[in-house]
């Protein structure tokens, strides 16, 4: 479907080349003239963004907008008679709407950045190896915040709210605005517990080498951890939200 | 000159230079506002999220911003504050455009569905009736964004903030206002052409907007070329601000850059135009 609107895609693309060109820039007009000595390299900041670039669309924007308009209209009824769990039925729509174009559009992007301008390979085969599994894992989670917001419809039903504030926190917290490296000290120890730190900036890191390879362990554990929690928490609300659900309309 | 060019986009195509015209135009434009106005309060949670969602959005924005200073100190010379005057100007303006400017959004959706026609047949200009036609009070939450820290910016330099220097920033916001509106105008003309709403030109609009954020000397050759000459960016941002933030060299005359804000005014009469021969050239979709 999506190779459908084939002048739309390279839009996109376009622009995300721009963004990842702007961003890189400013990183190095930052780097040039200091003296402070950051935790990553200026060639690890640049692959970090040129990273964020390519895999930008499986950032956890919102909710699925499908399920918000079956909630709000009361087609959502037909979904609970269907013979399926629910939850999971709604998580794989989120997992293959994060996922289609995340994979269209990381491969070319990626190749270009790292052709022209200045995206590194991994720092070695063992970091690659384990990036892969890690890159995985912040899709599922990715996926399972997705459902979970999706999920809260059930109590806010306009969703209003929760849709427009994600953005916000996703936005700043998971390294998207800024590599969570730069942040304070103290703000991204705290951040690099939390949720929004396992869908990219984990796999970025591991890719670039900031973690060592005794590292990866935690580090992924922690990511399996929230994706798990997330789902759990995800089934517990809708088991929930199913009990008190009205539908509307007759 | 400018009245006419305007009149020739806004006031329809029979040219009538006069006041009376004009003023009937504002008044009915007014009465846009006031529709807009009144339909968006009717859902006043839905309104009052969407405008702290854009104000939540944009302030984490310029958190990025923060953060990068605190953790390097400076940027080629320029410290947060200034960096805060140029971020704070440019995000006003485009607010203030995005909330006025917005209906030239709804194009591609009006030339598909046909509907341009109907607005064809009415006694005024297609520009203002497509510009009228959405008034986004939701803006507001960047504007309050911007205009913070613009403040905070200002009062963060030792910069004595003369009436010349307040006035000279009130140019440049109108100077950004007309520059992002001609770039909303193009990227609807574009829509006479292409059916389909195109995106390409939002890496000039909000691609313009976190370009200009910074200073023009963080960039290569081949951007500041571009939002220099090409989409006059600069000159609705970095130049002026130059001025206002004493860093142009005493040997250079400052009326260049006092002047630089014009190339908007002028960005936005090009694109008028163009507008003009895209009205010309449309094609009915309808049947």
């Amino acid at each position: 479907m999506l190779l459908q609107y084939r002048v739309a895609a390279l839009a996109g693309f376009v622009t995300q080349i721009f963004w990842g060109l702007v961003r890189m820039m400013v990183v190095e007009g930052f780097y040039s003239a200091s003296s402070a000595s950051p935790l990553i390299t200026l060639e690890q900041a640049v692959t970090y963004i040129w990273l964020g670039q390519g895999f930008f669309r499986m950032i956890p924007w919102t909710a699925d907008q499908e399920i918000v308009q079956k909630v709000r209209d009361g087609s959502v009824a037909y979904d609970l008679v269907r013979p399926m769990d629910l939850y999971w039925a709604w998580y794989c729509r989120a997992l293959a709407m994060l996922s289609a174009p995340t994979l269209m559009r990381a491969a070319p992007l990626l190749t270009i950045a790292w052709s022209f301008f200045g995206l590194q390979k991994p720092a070695s085969l063992a970091h690659f190896l384990a990036w892969l599994p890690s890159m995985g894992l912040g899709l599922l989670l990715s996926a399972a915040i997705v459902t979970t917001v999706s999920l809260s419809l059930f109590w806010t039903i306009s969703g209003e709210g929760v849709s427009k504030l994600l953005p916000a926190a996703v936005w700043m917290f998971s390294g998207m605005v800024v590599p969570l490296p730069f942040l304070p000290d103290r703000l991204r120890m705290i951040l690099e517990l939390l949720p929004s730190s396992s869908i990219i900036d984990t796999p970025f890191r591991i890719y670039m080498g900031q973690y060592t390879p005794e590292q990866f362990m935690p580090h992924i554990l922690l990511q399996a951890f929230w994706t798990l929690a997330l789902v759990l928490l995800g089934k517990a609300a809708l088991a929930r939200g199913v009990r008190r659900l009205v539908v509307q309309g007759g | 000159m400018e009245k006419r060019l305007w009149l020739a986009a806004f006031g329809g195509s029979s040219f009538k230079e006069d006041e009376a015209k004009l003023m009937e135009l504002a008044r009915l434009y007014a009465r846009y506002v006031s529709f807009s106005f009144r339909s968006q309060m009717q859902y006043r949670l839905s309104f009052g999220l969407q405008s702290a969602g854009l104000f939540c959005v944009t302030a984490v924005e310029f958190g990025g911003i923060y953060f990068l200073f605190e953790r390097f100190g400076s940027l080629r010379g320029w410290r947060l504050p200034e960096v805060a005057v140029l971020y704070g100007l440019v995000n006003t303006a485009f607010a203030i455009t995005e909330a006025f400017a917005r209906g030239f959004d709804t194009l591609p959706e009006l030339v598909k569905r046909g509907d341009f026609d109907r607005l064809l047949l009415r006694p005024r200009g297609t520009g203002f009736q497509v510009m009228a036609r959405e008034v986004q009070l939701m803006r507001v939450g960047r504007l309050l964004q911007g205009a913070a820290v613009l403040a905070w910016g200002m009062a963060g330099l030792n910069t004595q903030w003369t009436f010349g220097k307040l006035t000279l920033m009130g140019w440049t916001l109108i100077g950004g206002v007309c520059l992002f509106s001609g770039l909303f105008v193009l990227q609807a003309t574009l829509g006479f052409f292409t059916i389909e709403g195109l995106e390409v030109l939002n890496v000039l609009t909000y691609g313009g907007v976190e370009t200009s954020q910074y200073p023009m000397t963080i960039y290569r050759p081949g951007f500041r070329l571009l939002f220099t000459f090409v989409v006059p960016l600069a000159c609705v941002g970095y130049l002026p601000g130059l001025s206002l933030l004493d860093r142009v060299p005493a040997a250079v005359s400052q009326v260049w850059f006092a002047l630089a804000p014009m190339a908007g005014v002028v960005f936005l009469a090009m694109s008028l135009q163009i507008w003009k021969w895209g009205v010309r050239h449309y094609t009915s979709t309808g049947s």
